[in-house]
C-alpha cells in the first residue's frame, strides 16, 4: 500500500497537473463555447456558418486527433515556443467548446421568443438581448450537462499524457512502468484521484444550479 | 373618415408620426399586409380591429421592424426604419411595444424590469432609471409590487408592469397588440384603464384590441382590417354604428352578439 505514500510527490504534481489542465481548459471552453454559440443564433451568416462549421469540425475529430493537430500542426505552422501545456490546454478547450456551444444553444432554445422580442422592443441590441435577458435564462437549463461536459472533460484530460503533459495520467504510466508495485493498487489511487476532481466539479454545478434558480 | 384622407401626403417634419406606405408582407405564400397605407398623427389614438388572421398583430409587429416586409416604406417621426443593427434598436426604443402574453423579463425583478431598458439603452444612471420606474409603477398602480419576480404577479398586475417598462423609454408611440386577451375578465379593466389614461394624456397608440368600450371612449379612428388588408377606417361611432362594408357588417353582428 505504500505507492502512495513512496510517490506521493509525484501524485500530488500529477493531482495538480490535472486539476490546472482541467481548469484553464473549462475556462476556455466556457469562454469560447459561449462565444461560438452566441455566432451560432446571430443575426450575421457569415457568423453562423463559422459557428456551425467550428461545431462540426470539432465535435466529429477523435480527441486525439486534435492532440496530434495542434502538438504536431501548430509548431509546424510557425506557432513555436508554446509549451506542451499550454497546447493541451488549447486542444482540450477547443474540442470541449464545441460541446458548450451545443448545450448553451440548446438552453437558449429554451427561452421564450418572447423574452428576446420584448428586449428587442426595449431598445437593446442583439448583443445586449444576448447578454442580459436571453443567456442568463439559458443558463438555467444549460448548468446540468454543461456540468456533465466539465466532467468529460477532467477525464479526457488523460489524454495530455501522451504529448509530455505531467498530470495523473502520466504519473500512471511512469509508475506502472517503474518496478515491483501492484498496478491495481496504482489503478485505485490514480481512479480516486479522479473522482476526487469530478465529486468536486458536480458539487460546484449542483451549487451553481441552485444559485441560479428563479422563483417561478 | 375624412380626417384620414387628407394627412396623406403631408410634408415631412408635419404632424405624422407613424408612416406606412404601399407596405408588402408574404409569410411563404400567404399574403399578410397587402398595399398597406397608413398615417397616424402625433396624439392620435388608432384600434386596429378584424377577423382572426387578417393581419392585426403583423401590422403592429412591423411597424417596429420585428417583422420585416417584402416592400414598402415604414417611418417613425419622418425617419425611415433602418435594417437591423445599431440604428434600428435606437429607433426601436422610441416605440414602445406591449404583447398579449406580456413578456416580462422572467429573471428580474419588477423593478429591474423597468429600470434595463433606461440603463443599458439611455445610458441612464442606477440611481436616476430606479426613481423613474418606481414613479412609473405608482402610476401603473404596481408600486408595492417592484421587488417580486414577474411570475409572482397577477396577469393584470403583469401587463401592467410591462406598460411602465415601455413607457421608461419615454416612447414617441406605444404598440399594444390584445394587450387584455391573455387577462381573465375581472383584470381586463385595470389594464384598460391605464391605457384610457395614456390616451388622455396624449400618447400616440395604436391598439390592436376587441375591446369594444375601449375603442368607443379612446380611439380617435378604428381601423378594420381583413385579409390582410385595410378594408375600412372611421371614427368610432361612425364605425360602431354604421360600418360601410359588409365585411366589417358582418364580424361586428358576430362579436357583438357573443
Ligand atoms: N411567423 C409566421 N410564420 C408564418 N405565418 C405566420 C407567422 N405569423 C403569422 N402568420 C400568419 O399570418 C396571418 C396573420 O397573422 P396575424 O398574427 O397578423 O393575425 P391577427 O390578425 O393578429 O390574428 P389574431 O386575431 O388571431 O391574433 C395568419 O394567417 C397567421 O397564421
Ligand atoms: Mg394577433
Amino acid at each position: 500500500m505504500n505507492v502512495l505514500l513512496d510517490n506521493f510527490a509525484a501524485f500530488r504534481e500529477g493531482f495538480w497537473g490535472t486539476v490546472e489542465l482541467t481548469g484553464l481548459s473549462t475556462l476556455l471552453a466556457l469562454v469560447l463555447g459561449t462565444l461560438i454559440a452566441a455566432f451560432r443564433v446571430s443575426p450575421v451568416p457569415a457568423l453562423r456558418i463559422f459557428g456551425a462549421t467550428w461545431v462540426t469540425l470539432l465535435r466529429n475529430t477523435p480527441l486525439v486527433l486534435l492532440f496530434l493537430v495542434v502538438t504536431l500542426g501548430l509548431p509546424a505552422l510557425g506557432l513555436k515556443g508554446w509549451d506542451s501545456f499550454w497546447l493541451a490546454v488549447m486542444a482540450l478547450g477547443c474540442y470541449t467548446s464545441a460541446f458548450i456551444c451545443e448545450a448553451v444553444r440548446s438552453g437558449i432554445n429554451t427561452v421564450p421568443v418572447g423574452q428576446a422580442e420584448a428586449a428587442r422592443s426595449v431598445g437593446m441590441t442583439f448583443t445586449q438581448t444576448l447578454g442580459n435577458v436571453v443567456l442568463p435564462q439559458a443558463v438555467r437549463t444549460a448548468i446540468p450537462p454543461i456540468g456533465s461536459l466539465i466532467i468529460a472533460l477532467a477525464k479526457n484530460s488523460a489524454i495530455a499524457s501522451g504529448f509530455n503533459v505531467v498530470e495523473l495520467g502520466s504519473v500512471m504510466k511512469t509508475l506502472n512502468s517503474a518496478a515491483g508495485y501492484n498496478i491495481y493498487v496504482i489503478f485505485f489511487w490514480i481512479a480516486l484521484c479522479y473522482l476526487i476532481i469530478t465529486f468536486a466539479v458536480s458539487g460546484l454545478f449542483r451549487l451553481l444550479e441552485h444559485k441560479l434558480a428563479v422563483p417561478r | 373618415m375624412s380626417e384620414v384622407d387628407v394627412t396623406k401626403d403631408s410634408a415631412p417634419g408635419g404632424d405624422d408620426l407613424v408612416v406606412l406606405e404601399n407596405v408588402n408582407k408574404h409569410f411563404g405564400a400567404l399574403h399578410v399586409l397587402q398595399d398597406i397605407d397608413l398615417t397616424i398623427a402625433r396624439g392620435e389614438v388608432v384600434v386596429v380591429i378584424g377577423p382572426s388572421g387578417s393581419g392585426k398583430s403583423t401590422l403592429c409587429r412591423t411597424i417596429n421592424r420585428l417583422e420585416t416586409v417584402d416592400s414598402g416604406t415604414i417611418r417613425i417621426d419622418g425617419e425611415p426604419l433602418p435594417a437591423e443593427g445599431r440604428e434600428l434598436a435606437r429607433l426601436r426604443a422610441d416605440v414602445g411595444m406591449v404583447f398579449q402574453s406580456f413578456n416580462l423579463f422572467a429573471h428580474k425583478t419588477v423593478l429591474e424590469n423597468v429600470t434595463l431598458g433606461q440603463i443599458k439603452v439611455r445610458k441612464a444612471a442606477k440611481a436616476k432609471a430606479e426613481e423613474k420606474a418606481r414613479q412609473l409603477l405608482d402610476r401603473v398602480g404596481v408600486g408595492s409590487q417592484a421587488d417580486k419576480y414577474p411570475a409572482q404577479l397577477s396577469g393584470g398586475q403583469q401587463q401592467r408592469v410591462a406598460i411602465a417598462r415601455a413607457l421608461a423609454m419615454d416612447p414617441k408611440v406605444m404598440l399594444f397588440d390584445e394587450p387584455t386577451s391573455a387577462l381573465d375578465p375581472e383584470m381586463i379593466n385595470e389594464v384598460l384603464e391605464v391605457m384610457q389614461q395614456l390616451a388622455r394624456d396624449g400618447m400616440t397608440m395604436v391598439v390592436v384590441t376587441h375591446e369594444m368600450g375601449f375603442a368607443r371612449s379612446a380611439a380617435n379612428r378604428v381601423l378594420f382590417m381583413a385579409d390582410g388588408r385595410i378594408v375600412e377606417q372611421a371614427r368610432p361611432d361612425q364605425f360602431f354604428t354604421a360600418p360601410k362594408s359588409d365585411r366589417a357588417k358582418d364580424f361586428l353582428s358576430k362579436i357583438l352578439h357573443h
